[in-house]
């Protein structure tokens, strides 16, 4: 993209880039972090991913406020304008992943004392590897501005989907075993949404990303994976 | 490289330019530009300076019929009837086309008589009747309430905005059906360039109107189709909604986000 005339204006839009990708870094450490912590049962690292929140708060808040500004300072069209849209729509999603993940480490530090059944979490382990590389596949793209990366990030989200029904699955199992597991798994069990909530995110980024580029707005219908016996949405209706 | 409007099944084609040429003298400065504006819809026309936009829009009345070894070739075709026909009454054309300029123009006239002066050149109107079109026309153009106690007083006495608002009148009046906005508001302040939009805006429900505008954000507000000239030619034709947020060509982008081309 060529420049502007009047340079302020590449300068306030590469700044909204540069928190982006700021914003991004501490969103996956936080998740990566507060998945360490689950999987250690580690208190004072879950501690600290609560502490890093904030941050990523005010960081939302600033490229908020300097979208907006640039809207009313420039008044932007066309590429310009999506740009100050996909700002501030990336950081909320951005914000949210960063409220998931604390909300994962503030779970880890009240189940410490109880970890009934350790290989409860490995299912969540798999849900975190593929949660974490669909972020990191989602930011590049807005980095590098790729299309068919935040394409490819949008389709994949049916993964994610299974191996969430596929956790309850096996956390449905070790409540029905043992009971004294239900508040443990319960527990995992809202790390699991966490989790399927963060690969929601993950697909607006990617679906911001395709908007960025090329103005067009992504079907409203992503592809759905149907698991037989264990559907936990109403069907929806096909489009009309 | 001109491309083709897109044209909506329920929406009326006004006025169709097709292949049109236009020449100052050995200079050509519309190159084969083929447009419709459809009815009672606002067309804005953007561009750097010298694209021929304003050019454009003095072939849709003729008025550079004024110039000697200015001449145009092609068609333009108002409701079936080619204007650019030596034959066409360019006076009755000019009636039914009517041209807002950049600069307000009042004639050193009453603010009464700059709109019936128009009125007369085409109908015999009784005084009564007159009176009835003077008002009506300074109440489409919101102007009535700021004028009616001095519609004797010279209309240059009147502010840059109401002047302009008065040349609109003076449009108006005429009972054109298609009314062209060449820069219009670029000598206004806010408060008057708020005014003519909100008047562009009312007009097109009864006029089907053309606007030039250097100002884009004034081309988002009041048009419902954009037109993209670049060197005599239109490079982009389409829906304002698409044309500001997602343009299809590269140089219609840099133009509008001000970036070097």
């Amino acid at each position: 993209m060529s420049d502007h005339i009047v340079k302020a204006y590449d300068r306030d839009l590469e700044t909204l880039g540069r928190r982006i990708a700021e914003m991004g870094g501490i969103a996956e450490k936080m998740l990566a972090e507060a998945m360490d912590a689950l999987a250690a049962f580690d208190v004072a690292l879950a501690q600290r991913v609560v502490l890093t929140d904030p941050r990523l708060d005010a960081l939302q808040r600033e490229i908020e406020e300097s979208a907006i500004l640039t809207i009313a300072k420039r008044q932007p069209l066309a590429v310009d304008l999506r740009e100050c849209i996909a700002a501030i729509r990336i950081s909320g999603d951005l914000e949210r992943v960063g409220d998931l993940a604390k909300n994962i480490a503030k779970r880890t530090v009240k189940i410490v004392g109880e970890a009934r059944v350790p290989r409860a979490i490995i299912g969540l382990k798999s849900m975190h590897d593929v949660a974490a590389l669909q972020l990191k596949d989602a930011l590049d793209a807005y980095a590098q501005r790729d299309v068919e990366r935040a394409r490819a990030v949008w389709s994949n989200d049916v993964e994610l989907d299974a191996l969430e029904d596929s956790v309850f699955r096996d956390l449905l199992t070790f409540m029905m075993e043992d009971p004294r597991n239900i508040s443990f798994c319960t527990h995992l069990l809202f790390c699991s949404k966490n989790l399927e909530r963060i690969g929601d995110h993950t697909t607006n980024i990617s679906e911001t990303v395709v908007y960025l580029v090329t103005g067009e707005s992504m079907p409203t219908e992503r592809p759905k994976m149907r698991v037989p016996g264990l559907e936990m949405e109403q069907p929806v209706d096909p489009p009309h | 490289m001109t491309v083709m409007p897109v044209v909506k099944p329920e929406l009326s084609t006004k006025v169709s330019v097709r292949n049109l040429d236009f020449f100052y003298g050995d200079q050509r400065a519309l190159k084969n530009v083929t447009i419709g504006l459809h009815t009672n819809k606002v067309t804005a026309f953007i561009g750097p300076s010298g694209c021929g936009k304003s050019t454009l829009l003095r072939v849709l009345n003729r008025m550079y019929d004024l110039y000697p070894k200015q001449r145009a070739e092609g068609e333009v075709i108002l409701d079936g009837e080619n204007i650019l026909d030596p034959r066409v009454d360019v006076n009755l054309l000019r009636s039914r086309v009517g041209m807002v300029f950049q600069k307000p123009t009042p004639f050193p006239m009453s603010i009464y008589e700059n709109i019936a002066f128009g009125v007369r050149l085409y109908e015999k109107l009784s005084k009564a009747a007159l009176d009835e079109r003077v008002e009506e026309a300074l109440r489409g153009a919101a102007l009535w309430e700021e004028v009616k106690d001095k519609l004797h007083k010279s209309g240059l006495g009147l502010s840059g905005g109401q002047q302009q608002r008065l040349c609109i009148a003076r449009s108006v009046a005429v009972q054109p059906e298609v009314i062209l906005f060449d820069e219009p508001c670029s000598a206004l302040d806010p408060i008057s360039t708020a005014k003519v939009e909100e008047l562009i805006d009312e007009l097109s429900q009864r006029y089907t109107i053309a606007i030039v505008t250097h100002n884009m954000q004034q081309a988002v507000r009041v048009s419902d189709f954009t037109a993209f000239m670049y060197l005599g030619e239109i490079t982009e034709f389409g829906e304002t909604d698409a044309v500001f947020t997602a343009p299809r060509e590269k140089r219609t982008q840099d133009y509008i986000t001000g970036r070097f081309g």
